[in-house]
């Protein structure tokens, strides 16, 4: 039976979900279009915005695509797979809702105030502070206001997954959690443990010195409690791809999962080291010992482990999954694998893809060969292969397998569909390749002009190639990125808006049973509990003597006493 | 529970991978020396760091044999110095940066090179540097700042220890 008709109510939340998600892809993606061809300096003069209103569009591009696009897109998701796997109704629907309807005003609220950028004569604040806002650049106080209820509405969809786990758990007892279900549960005990971090930063501080209750912020302790939540968070838009590398994928080739308990220990491992390694995009920061940089460093490559054992997990289920299918030899099993199946191939190609960005990662993460590349654009390069691939590519072929068994309906345009995660991957490989070179050269990111005033590329000394190559991959690439989120969106719209109830729907939701199942591995790997004690004590270790540091020496202001601002001294 | 022997392989594998990183990171920071910014740099008033002991009025200070200070305050959208005249210093000498920024979070890179940290208001960020060669460097300011975050942007001129004796520089006693 399909989804939509077994659980109609959920499959419509998560269409919601995905619906709010979709558009916000699409503005961000029209805004990373416009970028591409601004700062590389095609039609800079053709297109309708100035060198500030650049900041205008990167903050949209940031904040709708890193913030508002995963995050629906992941609670849309994660409402699919506990319903899936527990096979049950969720809880107390109206709970989801909630959070739902709060994360969507949060996001309508942070929308405004970042498109009043372009006609600033209007009255509805500014907020050109990009998606990391570092004080004490400041917007408008409804953007963070917007932001703070996109991660609390957050916190609230995940409480409607443990309230619905506790309801199966009841009934239930002394059954292991079913994988999905431990998936998402992980992540979110990961997720609620980093997102305090910029709650506290924008509901304690941001908001009140927006307001102007307060007079000042501390920007490095502001900052911190941003890395704090900005490091996990690049894991908790991995691990919904995890997931669905993990169930989804091996089925799509024809074969099943090679190892459930590995895969739990994997989300253990992400649960424990998720967080206390955000000192990690601070390295090039003033007023953080090294010693604490070394830590996060430390805990940054152990982090490595889980990846890696995903890496060989998935490479041999599909392995498996070839040769059900008769595939033979070393390498000829690949040819064997569904690649004209847009659903597998879009996953298969993201995760393809996040090998690469995870070298460029461990390039990133090493706290001395960061000084070469921090915040040059090295840094989009090795994300838009992350976030920007690993994830978005991988929604996009979860996409083309659900998005028909929460409708109902025939997936539409088949044929732009088989080809649109290839047109990506195309235009990802020009614009990653020319932003990793071009970071190595010295290239900065964030910036609507990259090249010197008087000098324009001459004080850039590229290792390979030369900077107007670059140049030239990244608007290509950019446009060619655009084009296949078009194509994406095409599908989807079609789909959305077809007839219902057209034949039998080619996909199905079930999921065969991994080759060694959960049954013989330790229960305390479904002990969350534990886990989450652990990662605790990690963050605390990481994290005491830094932030209490910084706060001792003036909570708002650095340099003058601990609460020295507040008594007005 | 059962795990595969390639798995056990692989498992392996990826410990000696990440042990080697490490090492050769703790090899490249003790060993080599390849400068990072800490804390060493202190804090000051964001409002008026000169006010504070540990930055000075922007300049370059000779503050011993073969050894330099520059104290950089940055601020939209301009290094002082740097952006407006050129921060002069000599060849193979140790030159130590103190750059600081009295408004907004900046960024302080030589373009090509790891000289690279953030600009942060409250905080000095300190880092020693050798040029062994004479030529020009620019600055780049690699934080978005602000509308014209783009156009901030300035030089260090490295001169040969010859041109530079010509040159005034104050002389001050750095503990
Ligand atoms: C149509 C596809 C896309 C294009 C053409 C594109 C292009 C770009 C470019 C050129 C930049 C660098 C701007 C600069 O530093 O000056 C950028 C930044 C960024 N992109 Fe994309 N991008 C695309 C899709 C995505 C996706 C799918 C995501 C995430 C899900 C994403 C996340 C980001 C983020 C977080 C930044 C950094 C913003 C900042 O520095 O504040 N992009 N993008
Ligand atoms: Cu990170
Ligand atoms: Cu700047």
């Amino acid at each position: 039976m399909t989804f939509v008709d077994k659980f109609p109510e959920e499959a419509k939340l998560v269409r919601w979900h995905f619906g709010v998600g979709f558009v916000a892809l699409a503005l961000g993606g029209l805004f990373g279009l416009v970028q591409s061809l601004y700062r590389t300096g095609y039609f800079r003069d053709a297109l309708p915005i100035d060198a500030a209103q650049y900041y205008t569009v990167l903050t949209g591009h940031g904040v709708l695509l890193a913030l508002v696009f995963t995050t629906f897109l992941i609670c849309g998701f994660f409402v699919w797979a506990i319903t899936r796997s527990l096979d049950r109704p969720l809880a107390h629907q109206r709970v989801a809702w909630a959070g739902f309807f709060a994360m969507l005003v949060g996001t309508t609220l942070a929308a405004i105030t970042i498109l009043n950028g372009f006609a600033p004569e209007l009255p509805f604040g500014s907020a050109d502070v990009l998606y990391t806002f570092y004080a004490p650049l400041q917007a408008h106080p409804a953007f963070y206001v917007g932001a703070a209820l996109l991660v609390v509405g957050s916190w609230v969809v995940g409480a409607e997954y443990f309230l619905t786990y506790r309801e199966w758990r009841a009934d239930n007892p002394g059954e292991r959690i079913p994988l999905q279900t431990f998936m998402v549960l992980a992540t979110f005990v990961m997720w609620y443990l980093s997102s305090f971090g910029v709650a506290v930063e924008v509901v304690v501080f941001l908001i009140p010195w927006s307001l102007g209750w307060i007079s000042q912020v501390d920007p490095l302790l502001t900052r911190t409690l941003f890395w704090y939540f900005g490091h996990p968070v690049v894991y908790f838009w991995l691990l919904p791809a995890y997931l669905a590398w993990y169930t989804i994928l091996p089925k799509l080739a024809g074969g099943k999962l090679f190892s459930d308990p590995l895969a739990r220990v994997v989300f253990v491992l992400f649960v424990l080291l998720s967080t206390p390694v955000g000192f990690h995009h601070q390295y090039t920061d003033p007023g953080i010992a090294e010693g604490f940089k070394f830590i996060a460093m430390t805990n940054t490559f152990m982090l490595l482990l889980p990846s890696l054992l995903t890496a060989f997990t998935v490479v041999a289920s599909l392995e498996h999954g070839a040769r059900q299918r008769g595939a033979t030899g070393y390498f000829g099993w690949l040819r064997a694998l569904p690649w004209g199946k847009p659903s597998f191939s879009a996953m298969a190609l993201a995760g393809l893809v996040f090998a690469a960005g995870g070298f460029s990662g461990m390039i990133n993460a090493g706290m001395n060969i960061n000084y070469l590349i921090h915040n040059t654009i090295w840094v989009p390069g090795h994300f838009h292969l992350t976030v920007g691939t690993a994830f978005a590519l991988t929604m996009m072929g979860v996409s083309y397998w659900l998005v028909p068994q929460i409708t109902g309906k025939q997936l539409q345009h088949k044929t732009i569909a088989a080809a649109q995660p290839f047109v990506w991957v195309i235009g990802m490989t020009l614009m990653s390749n020319a932003m990793h070179r071009g970071g190595l050269a010295g290239l900065p990111r964030r910036t609507a002009k990259p090249l010197f005033r008087g000098e324009g590329a001459a004080p850039f000394d590229p290792v390979v190639g030369s900077i107007a190559e670059m140049q030239l991959q990244i608007a290509v690439g950019g446009t060619l990125l655009f084009v296949a989120l078009a194509m994406f969106l095409v599908v989807m719209t079609g789909t959305w808006l077809s007839r219902s109830g057209v034949g039998q729907l080619s996909v199905n939701g079930t999921i065969p049973a991994p080759l060694s199942g959960p049954a013989d591995s330790p229960r305390i790997l479904d002990n969350l509990k534990v886990w989450a004690g652990i990662a605790v004590v990690l963050v605390i270790i990481a994290y005491g003597l830094p932030l209490y540091s910084m706060v001792a020496d003036g909570i708002l202001s650095p340099g003058a006493g601990l609460l020295a601002p507040l008594l007005g001294l | 529970m059962r795990i595969h022997r390639f798995e056990k392989l692989w498992l392996a594998a990826a410990f000696v991978l990440i042990a080697a990183f490490i090492a050769t990171i703790v090899y490249g920071s003790l060993g080599a020396g390849v400068a990072m910014v800490g804390d060493e740099g202190g804090t000051v008033d964001p409002d008026d760091p000169t006010a504070s002991d540990n930055f000075r009025e922007p300049g370059v200070y000779q503050t011993g044999d073969g050894e330099y200070a520059v104290y950089v305050e940055a601020r939209q959208f301009a290094f002082a110095p740097g952006t407006n005249e050129p921060i002069r210093v000599p060849a193979d000498a140790e030159v130590t940066f103190y750059v600081t920024s009295s408004d907004v979070t900046h960024g302080f890179e030589l373009v090509g090179t790891n000289v690279n940290t953030m600009v942060i208001p409250g905080q000095v960020a300190e880092l020693t540097v050798e040029f062994d060669e004479a030529r020009t460097h620019h600055i780049v300011c690699h934080e978005y700042c602000g509308a014209a975050h783009h156009a901030m942007e300035g030089t260090v001129e490295v001169v040969s220890q010859d041109q530079f004796q010509s040159q005034d520089v104050p002389e001050v006693n750095e503990e």
